[in-house]
Order: C-alpha cells, then structure tokens, then sequence
C-alpha cells in the first residue's frame, strides 16, 4: 500500500481551468446566501436615511420652486425666482454665517493644535485625564454653555471690566469687531462662542491623527539637523493633515448653520442665515423661501466640501 | 534665563493648557452661577451663595417634564441609531458589494450638512404629509442624524479588528451565531458603545434640528432656549452641572474599571 | 515502495503516481485526500487543480514562498476558502460543503488570533464549550499543562510573550482532538533561538498525541526538521513531494533544487550514454553522472543541467591536482571570494564551466594556500550529482530568500 506512506502529489487528470470538477449545491448556494448578506443589513439604515433624509431634501427642492400661502396651499410653479429673491434679500446673512464660521473655524484649528499635540505627545499620564475634559463639556448642553458666555461676557462682567480697564476694547472697537465698551452683541462674542462650541470638534479629529505620529520620527528628524520648527513644519504638521481636513470640516460645517451663537451672544446686526431660514420657516411660514435659502446655504458647503473631499478622499472622513 | 528656556521647551503645553481652560471656564461658570440667588430674572451678575436651587431642583415648572422627555428621547434615539448603525457598519466594513461607494456617500452626507438644512427638510415633508408634531417626529429626526456618527464609530472598530480571529472561532466549531455573540460582539463593543455615547450626546443636546419637528413638544434644549429670552432659571445651571459631573464620573469610573481590569488579570 | 528510496530516479516517481491514484480511492487511512482542487480569484489562480494525500498520524509540510498557494491550500481543508473546484475529504469523508465549523480539523492562526478579550484559559476552553462540552476543567488543565502554561491560566493573551501565545494557539486547537491539525506559519513571529526551541517542541507534542499535522511555511530548514513529508509548492503547484532528504539529495526541479539550500548547476552537453552512467561535457570539463540521478530522458547530443550541493565537493588547490583519486569528477577555477562563518568556510569560485560555483568546506584543516586568486581544483563523488531539465529557468527559487515577500512569479518551473 505505497499510498498509506509515500504520498504523491501531480497535476489533477484535466489541469484545465475552463472545465472545473462541478462543485456541490450546497457551496453555491452558501455563497448565493452571503451575497445577500450585506444588504440585508443595509437595508434598515439605509432606508431610515433614504426616507427621512434623502426624500425631505428632494421634497425640498419642489418646495423651494413652489409658490402659494398656507390659506391656500402650495403649488409646483417652477418659480425660481425665489432663489434670486432670497438671496438678494438675505445675502449679508450668508456672508457673515461664512465668514463668522470661517474664522471661528481658523481660530478652533489655531487654538486646538497646541492642546491635541499636548495630549498626543506631552501630557503623559494626565492623557487621559485631558481628553475626558475635552469632550466632558459635550454632555452639558450646548445652549446652557452658550449662556455661561453670556454671563462671562456681560457688560458688568469682570472680565468685560478688565478688557475696558487696559481699553483693549477701544482697539477691538476700532476695528470693527466690538461696539464701544461692550463685548456682548458684537461681532467678537459671536466668534468667541462659535469657537468654543466646535472647538472639540476640532481638537479630537487632530488628537486621532497625532496620536498615530510616531514620537520616534521627532527624534529622526531632530538627528537630521531639523530644528524644533522645522521638525512641525516639515513632519509632523503634514502627518496630521487627516485629521486637519476633518477637524475642520466638523467645526465648518455645522458653524455655518448654526445660529444658537448668534441668536443668544449677537444683535440683529450679527444674524446669521440659520437664523433667517428658522424664522422664515417657523415664524413667517413662507416655505419656497426657507426651502430656497436651505439650499444655497446647502450647495455652499457641498462645493466646499468637495474641494476638501477630493483632497482628502472620503474613506478618511467616514 | 531659566524661566525663558523652560518656556521655550513647554510653549505648546502652555498654550495647550490654556485652550483646557478657555474649554473649561464655562462649566465652571454654569456651575458656580447654580449656587446664586439672583434679584431679578437674570441670573447674570454675582448676587449671593444659596443653595436653594440644589435643593428644589423642579421647582421651575415645565423643566423636569422637558428633562424627563429628553432622557426618554435620548435613551430611544440611542438604541435606534446604534442598532441601526452598527448593521449598516457591518455591511461597510465587512464586505465589497455594489453600491458600496453610493453607501458611503450617504452616510456621509447628513455629516456634511447643517443641522439646519436637515431640520427644515425634514420639517417639511411632515408639514406636507400632515404628519402630527411630536415625540415621534423628534425621535425619527434623531435617529436620522445620529445614525451616521454610530457608523463612523462602529465602522472604524470592525476595520481594525483581525478577520482572523473570527475564523478562529469558525474553525473552533463556532456557528456563525454564536461566532457573532462569542467573539465579533464583544471585540465590536468599545466602537459601538463609543457611538451609542455619542448618540445620547447628540440627541440629548439637540436643538436645531429638533425645534424644526417639534411641534408643541418642548425638550430640554428647547427650554433652556426658551427661558433664555426671558430670564434663566437657576435650575438650569444645576442640570447642566450634575449632567457635567455625572459625565465626568461616569468616563473615571468606566477607566479605573478598566485598568484595574487589567492589573488584577 | 513502502519508504521513497534515496536516490528514486523520475520513472519511479511517475509509477507511484499511478499507483496512488489507483488505490487511494479505498484507503480510509488517508488524513486528508484533496482531487483537483483548485482556487481562482478572478484572472488569478492561486492554486492549479491539485491532488494531495495525506497520510493519518504523519507530520507533512507545505513549503514555499509567500504567494505560491500553500496558505490558500490550508484555509481549504479547515473550510475557511471556498475552492472553486475540485473536493476536499477528511479521514474519507468528503467535506467539500462543510462550513469550518463542521470540520473535524483545527488551524494554528499565523500570528495566533488569539481572542483578546478572553484569558487563556477561555481560549483554550473555546472549542470544547462550543460543543457543548460543560465541564471543561480538568481537560484545559491537561492541554495547558501539555504546552507548560498551568501557571499562566488566567492571563490575557496580550500579557503573554510570543512564545507562550505559540503555545496558547496550539492548546487552543489541539485540546479539541482534531483529525488534523492545521498550522499556518505557526512559528513565522518568533525569533529565531525561540522558533528552534518551538520546532522540537511542536515535533514533541505531535509525537505524543499523534494527530496528523499540516504545516505551511516559507522555512526551509523548519520544514525540514519537523516534516516526515514535505510538499514544495510553487506558482500555485507542488513542484516535488517526498521525505526532506529525498528532496534534498534528488531535486526533480532547479526550483526545488535552489529552493532547499543552495545547488550549483552547470549547464552541460550529453556527450555519452553508457548503461547507467551518463558522460556530460562543459567548457573542456567532463562530468559523470548516474543514469538514475538523471531527471530528464536524454541522449547523446541533447542538453542536461548538472547539479552538486557545495558541501559535497572538496577543494583542492592546484598544485596537489595529481593527488585526487580517479573516477571523481573534476572542475577547474580560481577562488573569487572566501567567508569564514564558523563552522565552515564558504567560497566563491569562477570556473569556465560556471562563473559562481559554491562550496563550503568543513573547518578542520584549513589549508592556508585557499585565498582568493588562488587556481583550484573541485572534485566530488560523481553519485552526489543530479541531472535536471535543461528547458528550465536555471535560477528559479534562487531570489526567493526565505523572508521574501515577493510572490514567485519569476520563478516558474516548468517541472510538475
């Protein structure tokens, strides 16, 4: 019995791929089943997100065509004048929602890199400790938050006290970004809690992509006649960008959209478009308007989007 | 020249700790103001120490119900948006499919969109349908965009767990149930309670979205807002204080659970 | 034909083809039979329809560089690979359609696959509770005590070195009495004091329990210590297949021939048959090389490779040329290069028959006349020569180091 001890190996009797041994049914119908698999699972979320999200923004976009009052209903008349006259009568709105979200977003990637690279390099055995502390304000709401600012902010406020007594704010003011002695209702206190409300946004992302730095590569870089500076600049700084590109998308985006800041820290000089579609929405009930505006405010941010997008590529971001 | 090297060595801790504080100073304003006893309406300015909104911390009417609804919503919205997600994580992470980019997508959209454009999208196409206002328009709406965070969390956990290791049970006579329950289950956990966290934060603190597909319904963030145009109750801070603390806490313990965990082991 | 012989020529081999597949059919001692199975991603084939036996209680090895199939060909017999053709059978039975966890057969993970979140212990208890198995005590106990971790029960993998993990992975799959047991570069992480440490530990443990092992690695000399049988595959194919010194001493390919050690080969001319000696000519050089020892069927005038390990050959210096016995065969050439490393030393010779010529002399008497630019003369037994298919690629399985991470697409033995 040669084949109990000297076993032997050799081509199969047809080496030709194009005609197979016939597998089992049993195989084929296992893989048949795994190819569903994926979309059984997707189907929930996908559909909660097809229903809920998807067909409210197209539904949306008849909306924002449509023309009527509530007495009468709304009715499909292609009007898109709306978008010209929205925008006309909004566009202030839109330029200071970008431009406040814009450089709370500067101010959050400014301020937060010094912090992520703390905890990623420096804080050692507190790391931990700091980063419950960044996200813990997460968990008081938003708006109490935002009020805190308020008080901190008011105009008998210590600290408002302070900044008139070294008249810091004569020089803001002269600037434009304050108004007199006051802090609050300007456009300095929108900004400040623009950025202290994404700021975690910010600093997380950047924690995430740091952390995978290797502190080794410091070292490297250091034996390679690089100096501090130019170690940040030339290494770590670009190793970060991940996180960069979605820091500042995830304090960008909902910045602009959002109005609670503007609304409880700024006049009505400080208004910014979520505020305007809110009130159209909820107050003046003229829908093709909100609709409108939602969606130059939305088609702003997807082109913004793409162009970081396609520099970042998406499987990083989601 | 001391001093001036050390700070030159420690310049981005300090800054680092600065932005700690700027991050802080809030919750700790919320919190010292919890112990005021404004005079007027506006707890604003610095009056007297009292305890008294500790002690009667419902004794604003409205806000306790407001509280309880948004815990309720929370919890609901939680466990939707994390059931929901993590299935839709699996599928992403686990296999190539058509129409997997096109998922992609979608998930990523409602990220990439202000709350507001969705609040007021949604809120419309209910105002259309004649769909009542309430407790489920506001939990659909949050299960909407909190499902997209859970998938990002749970997603980027299963990417980086061993595929291995679920072959291993496989081949230790595991079916593919109790490999799921045995060993993909628990190794998914941390992603997945991650995003369930996120969740509950997201949907508890809501307000844009939710003030869109709110009808008569007040939520917490819809009180807080509310009464802020006419004067903050006391109670406020304290809310936003315990919640603070009970968070804080509540991450310690989950370390010191862990570490500890892995001392005695 | 109950051992393969040492020195088999290619008739040999083909007759126990043939005779395997015509009685293997009725024999239930098999381990594992595997008929024309074979796996295509898409345009790629990473295993060629292929047929393996597997006898029960032995060790076998499936050696080759990464990406020639070996791993492909494992995660098949657990049923962790779909093939697409052909079936698998397990001590008879044909578990073609069986999900891994119906398969009486456990794998070693490379890098263990350990689950993280369970101790060992639990590890080591995973299969028998997935059974069903309730009391599970005393059996962990003896399996962790088989592999010398009594002590370590209760820790997680992750606080374990990598060795005491090995250990783990093969307690883990062992403790569940499989009729095979499936190792995939079980030893590939360590380093290499503890991976010979491991090699006799692992032979030990198999000898003790008597489990059929398969083993796949990119090792050579791993195969070769623990393996009775070691299947070399290459570009999807097993190439040659046979006790580690059959394959060692009888390369039926110049794959094998590199792949295991180092072989000089020298393109040679037939120039003679002459009964059971075949005279082959090369540069003025005239070698001599049994008819047995001869792959390919030749005749006078046709082309043969020449092969001879370089440990078997001696070094002579020139001047003591007359001193060689008869009947050796002899090469010609100049030293290029000498390493000591111990044991022995290595030199480089350039030759007009080849320009690289190997060969390791023993360390015992160092004959200090062997520096480089010296005229030489290399002689050697003319029994320890092979004869391969000159139709060959003549350095196939030379650029695949045992850690390389290139597939084998070079190397394409035309053998098989």
């Amino acid at each position: 019995m040669s084949a109990a001890t000297a076993p032997v190996a050799g081509p199969a009797p047809l080496p030709d791929p194009a005609a197979p041994a016939p597998l089992p049914a049993a195989l084929k119908k296992a893989a048949r089943r795994r190819r569903a698999v994926p979309y059984l699972l997707l189907l929930a979320g996908v559909a909660w997100l097809l229903v809920f999200f998807v067909a409210p923004m197209v539904y949306q976009a008849s909306t924002s065509v449509q023309t009527g009052s509530l007495d009468e209903g709304f009715k499909v008349t292609w009007h898109f004048s709306t978008y010209w006259d929205a925008f006309d009568a909004y566009w202030p709105q839109f330029v200071k929602s970008l431009v406040y979200s814009g450089i709370a977003t500067v101010l959050c990637l400014g301020i937060g890199y010094p912090l992520a690279y703390t905890i990623a390099f420096r804080a050692g055995r507190w790391r931990n400790l700091v980063l419950i502390l960044v996200i813990a304000p997460f968990f008081t709401s938003f708006l109490i938050r935002t009020l805190a600012w308020e008080t901190i902010l008011a105009d008998e406020s210590p600290l408002v006290h302070f900044l008139n007594t070294i008249h810091l704010l004569d020089v803001t003011s002269a600037l434009g970004i304050t108004e007199g002695d006051r802090v609050m209702a300007t456009p300095l206190a929108v900004v400040c809690g623009l950025t202290y409300n994404f700021l975690p946004f910010m600093i997380l992302p950047l924690y995430t992509s740091l952390e995978r730095v290797d502190g080794r590569l410091h070292e490297a870089a250091g034996d390679l006649y690089a100096t501090p500076f130019t170690t940040f600049r030339k290494v770590t700084f670009p190793l970060s960008m991940p996180g960069v590109v979605a820091g500042t998308l995830l304090t960008f985006i909902p910045a602009s959209g959002d109005y609670i800041n503007a609304e409880l820290l700024g006049s009505t000089n400080q208004k910014m478009i979520g505020s305007v579609i809110q009130s159209q929405f909820l107050r003046v009930l003229d829908y093709p308007t909100a609709a409108a505006l939602s969606f130059i405010l939305m088609a702003v941010i997807l082109a913004i989007v793409m162009v970081y997008v396609r520099r970042a590529g998406t499987e990083e971001l989601v | 020249m001391r001093p001036i090297r050390w700070l030159r060595k420690n310049l981005v801790v300090v800054f680092g700790v600065l932005t700690l504080v700027y991050l802080i100073v809030p919750n700790l304003v919320v919190l010292l103001f919890s112990f005021n006893k404004p005079n007027g309406r506006y707890n604003y300015t610095w009056t007297r120490f009292s305890t008294d909104a500790w002690q009667h911390p419902c004794g604003v009417a409205g806000m306790c119900d407001s509280l309880t609804l948004s815990l309720k919503l929370a919890v609901y919205a939680t466990i939707g948006a994390t059931v929901l997600g993590t299935m839709t994580a699996f599928a992403l992470a686990r296999y190539r499919f058509r129409g997997r980019a096109t998922t992609n997508m979608l998930i990523f959209l409602p990220m990439a969109m202000p709350e507001v454009v969705m609040g007021a999208s949604l809120g419309t196409l209910f105002l259309n349908m004649r769909i009542q206002f309430g407790f489920w328009t506001i939990l659909i709406a949050h299960i909407m965009f909190c499902l997209s965070f859970v998938v990002v969390a749970v997603k980027a956990r299963v990417m980086s767990m061993d595929p291995r290791l679920e072959q291993a049970a496989q081949d230790l006579y595991a079916s593919p149930t109790q490999t799921f329950l045995r060993v993909t289950l628990p190794l998914a956990a941390p992603g997945i309670a991650a995003g369930a966290l996120l969740s509950f934060a997201l949907s508890f603190d809501d307000y844009i979205i939710t003030s869109f597909n709110a009808g008569n319904t007040v939520t917490f963030p819809m009180f807080v807002w509310g009464s802020a145009q006419r004067g903050t109750p006391v109670q406020v801070n304290v809310i936003g204080t315990a919640m603070f603390v009970i968070a804080v806490l509540l991450v310690l313990a989950g370390q010191l659970l862990g570490s500890s965990r892995r001392k005695v082991r | 034909m109950t051992t393969p012989e040492t020195l088999n020529g290619p008739a040999d081999k083909d007759a126990a083809a043939t005779a395997v597949s015509g009685t293997a059919a009725e024999a239930p001692a098999d381990a594992v039979r595997l008929t024309g199975i074979s796996k295509t991603y898409g345009s790629f084939t990473a295993v060629h329809p292929l047929d393996l036996t597997v006898p029960a209680g032995s060790f076998f090895a499936l050696l080759g560089a990464s990406g020639c199939g070996k791993t492909t060909t494992l995660r098949m017999i657990a049923g962790l690979e779909d093939p697409s053709s052909g079936s698998v059978r397990l001590g008879g039975a044909d578990v073609t359609a069986l999900p891994p966890y119906k398969r009486p057969v456990n794998t070693v993970f490379q890098n263990y696959a350990l689950f993280p979140h369970l101790d060992v212990f639990e590890n080591v208890a995973f299969g028998l509770r997935r059974r069903g198995i309730k009391s599970v005590k005393k059996q962990v106990a003896e399996m962790l005590d088989l592999v010398q971790l009594g002590a370590l029960a209760r820790r997680k993998p992750h606080q374990l070195s990598g060795g005491q993990q090995q250990r783990v992975a093969v307690a883990r799959a062992l403790i569940n009495q499989p009729q095979v047991l499936l190792l995939d570069e079980p030893l590939g992480a360590l380093d290499l004091k503890l991976r010979r440490q491991m090699q006799l530990e692992l032979k030990r443990i198999q000898t003790e329990v008597g489990i059929t092992f398969i083993h796949v690695t990119h090792d050579q000399e791993e195969a070769m210590t623990m393996a009775d049988t070691v299947a070399v595959m290459n570009a999807g194919r097993v190439e040659q297949m046979g006790a580690p010194a059959d394959l060692y001493e009888n390369p039926a390919s110049t794959f094998v021939a590199n792949f295991l050690g180092t072989s000089n080969l020298i393109e040679t001319e037939v120039l003679g048959a002459d009964g059971d000696t075949l005279t082959l000519g090369a540069a003025g050089e005239r070698l001599t090389l049994p008819a047995a020892r001869c792959r390919p069927d030749v005749t006078a005038g046709g082309r043969v490779l020449a092969g001879v390990r370089p440990e078997k050959i001696t070094l002579a210096h020139a001047d003591d040329a007359d001193a060689i016995p008869a009947g050796r065969n002899q090469v010609r050439g100049t030293i290029v290069d000498s390493s000591f490393i111990g044991v022995s030393t290595q030199f480089v010779i350039d030759s007009p028959v080849c320009p690289e010529l190997e060969v390791f002399v023993p360390n015992v008497e160092r004959d200090g006349r062997l520096l480089p630019g010296a005229p030489v003369v290399l002689h050697w037994n003319p029994e320890h020569t092979f004869g391969l298919d000159a139709a060959q690629d003549i350095d196939a399985g030379t650029d695949t180091d045992t850690d390389a991470e290139s597939g084998t697409a070079s190397a394409g033995g035309g053998a098989a």
